[in-house]
């Protein structure tokens, strides 16, 4: 494992170096808030930041992008053929990302890429990407990553993980992508015991500042039907709004709506993502919406990530604890709590 | 505005017990600071839950969009209280099924404002004092002036009190006066048309079509809203920002007249857009043009609900 401690100005310079052979994404402060963009002259990363605002999974998953394009022009040879719209696959690297955030890919790689289904598009933008994750040194009161499996300086899914150590970072190369992205980057020195003493003590240190108690635990235990129809499902919902901001923000949520748009002749395909919480969600050809009241789509959204994603694959909660949710509720709905009455539920 | 509290657990206890209404809508205090819920109890007992300070910016007229038809008690500030006026005039609730408790309102907190002055640092406690209120972090505490702080649409208020109410919770405020609210609005409008179009577009720019302004406003109920109409589809449903700005521009038209100013939209934007640039617009003009004012009674229809022969505007001739 390499380790390397870059000034946080070798550290730029290494990053605008490295824009030669990768995308670089980074957290930049636009407005009130971080979101991650393309580095760029204009656009300087702010490493001091707390988490963006949307986590990172657009740049794997786009909100929209188009899959294919086509013609229902009679007179082309092609008409009616869908034909693929080309994607570009160069490689990137997300540097400066939570580990929460890194562990949420994790818990949707399960998803998008199973022995039986691999969805081409999500696996191929995963795959040209290098994770350069910054641990958290300041959890913030309404993430709970510990909870879920996850930690501030969890290496889950990491390629590179930093540690701040006031002036510089520490750089640890955890897999091979990670280490061929570190010796890309110029400048640096090797890390002194000093260094990884100080980044240890910095771990243990923001371990212990995390007191949240989200049970998850007797999740597994509990017979569906019954958790389906627990009593508090009209309370949980009431001030729900149906609004996106919950899965939209949360780096977890994957569902996503196929639209046609034709202008003319000409034709996309577009996968855009979908919400649970909207009324077209689930509305079937026939008219039909099986989820047509709000209680129903509010239940959705907390049974799918605290019962059906634990009980199909065994690997926990799709949720990594990033607190998004709970910050950007607009009318306070509270996933801990949510998973607390289901835990205890029966 | 937290010694409200206790006056709505009382008022809403005895409401229940003597059963003068079925439920009681209000908020619950939050788990976040700057948060409260809305929230609907139907027990006594429950009351205790009831919960007031200046962080009850969501509009509670949104949550009789839809309720059966039994007696409901609601909490309402003046501009919640000309939404329920507005719903009652286009038939969505009646009257008679409501008894409205009125909360004098002297402003929201604008949640916004306040983590700008603490420089974005995380935020674990709010106490609020008078007029004062007191950040709290975890290596910091700063003390604010809430008439600093206010929401935007609050500190241009001046329908502060509930328009009507079957009871008060505390004496009535006095209402603003001389408050220019259409600053921005004129800046808008002298503006060069690609100029304006480049306003527009940037504000936009972040958009991320989730829906919270929509959904957290009350006079959004329609039964599918255009946006999600799928057989024909009005607009496509990617963030292509024709189609964003088609949704933003279409739903302000539809509040043409009928918007309270109550900031919900732009309370609630996760993108922390300033929504009500697409609305204040069209209550100006409504105001100008119409000498009107969204909900101040429930029974005068609104300019472009209504018609009359002997308008004197030429272009309904």
């Amino acid at each position: 494992m390499t380790e390397i401690r870059f000034t946080k100005e070798e550290w730029l310079k290494a990053l605008e170096g490295l824009q030669e052979r990768y995308r670089i994404f980074v957290p930049v402060k636009e407005g009130d808030f971080h979101d991650f963009k393309l580095m760029t002259e204009g656009r300087r990363p702010d490493f001091g930041y707390s988490n963006t605002r949307l986590s990172a999974k657009s740049l794997i998953y786009p909100q929209s992008e188009r899959m294919f394009v086509y013609t229902i022009d009679e007179n082309e040879e092609e008409a009616n053929i869908l034909k693929e719209e080309p994607k570009d696959y160069t490689p990137q690297a997300i540097v400066g990302i939570r580990p929460c955030d890194v562990q949420a890919f994790e818990i949707v790689k399960r998803n998008f890429d199973t022995a039986e289904y691999r969805d081409p598009w999500w696996v191929q933008h995963f795959e040209s990407t290098v994770f350069v994750g910054l641990g958290c040194d300041e959890p913030c009161e309404t993430c709970f990553c510990t909870e879920v499996g996850g930690g501030p300086f969890s290496e889950k899914g990491m390629d590179v993980l930093l540690y701040d150590l006031g002036e510089s970072f520490l750089a640890k190369g955890l897999t091979e992508k990670g280490e061929a992205f570190l010796k890309e980057a110029e400048g640096g020195s090797p890390a002194e015991a000093g260094d990884i003493k100080a980044a240890e003590e910095m771990e243990e240190g923001a371990l212990s500042k995390i007191e949240q108690k989200v049970p998850t635990d007797k999740l597994k235990d509990k017979v569906i039907n019954e958790l389906f129809d627990a009593s508090f499902w009209e309370d949980v919902a009431f001030s729900c709004l149906n609004c996106g901001t919950c899965t939209y923000l949360c780096p977890t949520c994957w569902c996503f709506d196929i639209q046609d748009e034709v202008l003319g002749k000409e034709g996309d395909r577009m996968r855009n993502w979908d919400s649970c919480m909207f009324p077209l969600f689930t509305l079937h050809g026939s008219g039909h919406n099986p989820r047509d009241k709000k209680v129903q789509r509010v239940r959705q959204r907390f049974m799918h990530k605290l019962k059906y994603y634990v009980d199909k694959y065994q690997k926990g909660v799709q949720c990594s604890g990033c607190g998004r949710c709970v910050r950007y509720c607009p009318v306070n709905i509270d996933i801990r709590q949510v998973a607390e009455l289901m835990n205890s539920f029966g | 505005m937290i010694e409200y509290t206790e006056r709505i657990r009382k008022i809403a206890k005895e409401l229940l017990e003597q059963e003068k209404v079925k439920v009681f809508i209000g908020f619950q205090k939050g788990s976040v600071p700057m948060m409260n819920q809305p929230i609907l109890i139907t027990d006594p007992s429950q009351a205790d839950l009831l919960y007031w300070d200046s962080h009850c910016g969501l509009n509670l007229c949104n949550y009789l969009t839809k309720r059966p038809d039994e007696k409901i008690g609601i909490l309402a500030t003046g501009c919640n209280s000309r939404n329920i006026m507005t719903h009652i005039i286009e038939n969505q609730i009646k009257r008679e099924q409501l008894y409205i408790v009125g909360i004098p309102c002297r402003g929201m907190i604008d949640h916004r404002a306040v983590q700008r002055a603490v420089k974005q640092k995380e935020i674990t406690e709010i106490k609020e004092e008078g007029e004062k209120f007191i950040v709290k972090g975890k290596d910091f505490e700063e003390t604010f002036e809430k008439k600093e702080y206010l929401q935007g649409n609050c500190a241009v208020c001046t329908h502060r009190n509930p328009v009507e109410y079957d009871e008060l919770v505390g004496d009535l405020v006095e209402e603003q006066t001389g408050v220019e609210g259409y600053k921005d609005v004129k800046n808008i409008e002298g503006m060069e048309s690609e100029k304006r179009w480049g306003f527009f577009t940037r504000l936009i720019e972040r958009c991320i079509r989730c829906y919270a302004c929509r959904n957290a406003c009350p006079l959004c109920y329609c039964p599918t809203c255009f946006v999600d109409e799928s057989k024909p589809q009005w607009v496509g449903k990617s963030i292509d920002p024709t189609d964003t700005m088609t949704f933003h521009f279409l739903r302000a038209y539809h509040c043409a007249g009928r918007c309270t100013d109550c900031g919900a939209c732009e309370r609630v934007c996760p993108r922390g857009i300033s929504m009500r640039q697409f609305t204040k617009k069209l209550n100006k003009d409504a105001l100008e043009y119409f000498s009107w004012e969204a909900g101040l009674s429930h029974d005068e229809r609104p300019p472009l609900d209504t018609y009359r022969p002997d308008d004197y505007n030429d272009f309904v001739k």
